[in-house]
């Protein structure tokens, strides 16, 4: 065990849906410390009651994201020494969702907006028919392999301040969601796509503040789709008049 | 608050404002430079059918352009949604609408 030399003071928000209060606690620095490291460490030396959320520890699953003095984060892969603040560090749970308790939120809002937008599949052909070949090269499949790695970690969703200011607006991740099925060949409602993400809470709420693409922890462009989807809306409009 | 209907009308609105916006831009620069007294514009403007249609035109696309950025804004910094949303949009474009319009026939109406 390595001798402890130094301490930080971390402040946790904590609480339920009814209200909550920051709780300041002295953590030791440790090498190659993560955030989620912290958490762990207040959970299971000081506060057995303090309430979070994560599973891999490896940037894998996306369950672990939370405010890390203000910008939201995957706190697995965030070393403390990057985002120290004068030897201060804050977490809170992720913006933009209800607090179940303390670090955890409750995602089904942000579930529900996926849904909403259409961001699931859509088969274009039944179990008996042949795979269709699709190739790596097919443009749309190129635009949508953009977006496709995305794990539903809700960073995007705490960083949108659209989201903050228009509770109807499905977010980046969900929008993204739409762009990819929409360039995928096999993904055969495109119509209805194109419709649920037209509608008053859709890609056309987007103010391009680009927040969701400054910090996906996998360097995805969710705005890039969004524009995508409005070129794509706007286009199918004119095309229908027309 | 925006869908897709609302959307393009302001986009069109916007791109119809850049040649609106340059030319009176223009005629402002103009008129100053030119050291142009309130009488002599007037003299210019009044019975002109092109500064009727031209600023005509203007207000029309400033009107749509405007209530449909302010219904943005009191959406998401005021929270305001429903019928009190749609009841700012359009008091928000006919004012435009009507002021810009009673501005317009003041200064174009009258004789050539």
């Amino acid at each position: 065990m390595p001798s402890i030399t130094r301490t930080f003071t971390t402040t946790v928000r904590r609480g339920r849906p009814d209200g909550h209060f920051n709780e300041t606690f002295e953590v030791p620095a440790r090498e190659s410390q993560t955030v989620l490291d912290v958490v762990s460490w207040i959970q299971q030396n000081i506060d057995p009651t303090l309430s979070y959320r994560f599973s891999c520890r490896v940037g894998m699953c996306g369950s672990c994201a939370m405010m890390v003095n203000g910008m939201p984060r995957w706190t697995c892969r965030t070393q403390v020494k990057k985002v120290l603040r004068n030897d201060r560090l804050e977490v809170a749970p992720l913006r933009n969702l209800p607090v179940i308790k303390d670090l955890a939120v409750d995602m089904d809002p942000f579930f529900e907006k996926w849904i909403e937008a259409e961001g699931f599949h859509h088969p274009s052909r039944s179990r008996e028919d042949p795979i269709e070949p699709v190739s790596p090269e097919n443009p749309g499949r190129v635009v949508a392999d953009a977006g496709i790695e995305c794990i539903n970690c809700s960073v995007c969703y705490a960083a949108c301040d659209t989201v903050t200011g228009n509770r109807d607006f499905l977010g980046p991740a969900a929008l993204q969601r739409a762009w990819t099925l929409l360039n995928d060949v096999r993904d055969a409602a495109r119509p209805s796509i194109l419709e649920a993400v037209s509608r008053s809470g859709g890609c056309h709420n987007c103010h391009s503040i680009a927040s969701c693409t400054a910090s996906c922890p996998i360097g995805l462009d969710p705005m890039a789709a969004i524009a995508g989807l409005k070129r794509e809306t706007a286009l199918s409009c004119f095309r229908k008049s027309g | 608050m925006l869908d897709l209907r609302l959307y393009v009308l302001q986009r069109i609105s916007a791109l119809v404002m850049v040649p609106f916006v340059l030319v009176h831009l223009g005629v402002i620069i103009v008129s100053a430079q030119g050291g142009l007294s309130a009488t002599e514009i007037l003299s210019r403007t009044q019975g002109s059918a092109m500064w009727f249609l031209f600023y005509s035109g203007f207000v029309v696309a400033v009107s749509i352009h405007a209530a449909i950025g302010v219904r943005v804004i009191a959406h998401e910094w005021s929270g305001l949604r429903g019928g009190a949303l749609l009841l700012l949009t359009w008091t928000t474009g006919a004012c435009l609408l009507g002021l810009g319009g009673w501005a317009v026939l003041a200064v174009t109406l009258g004789p050539s």
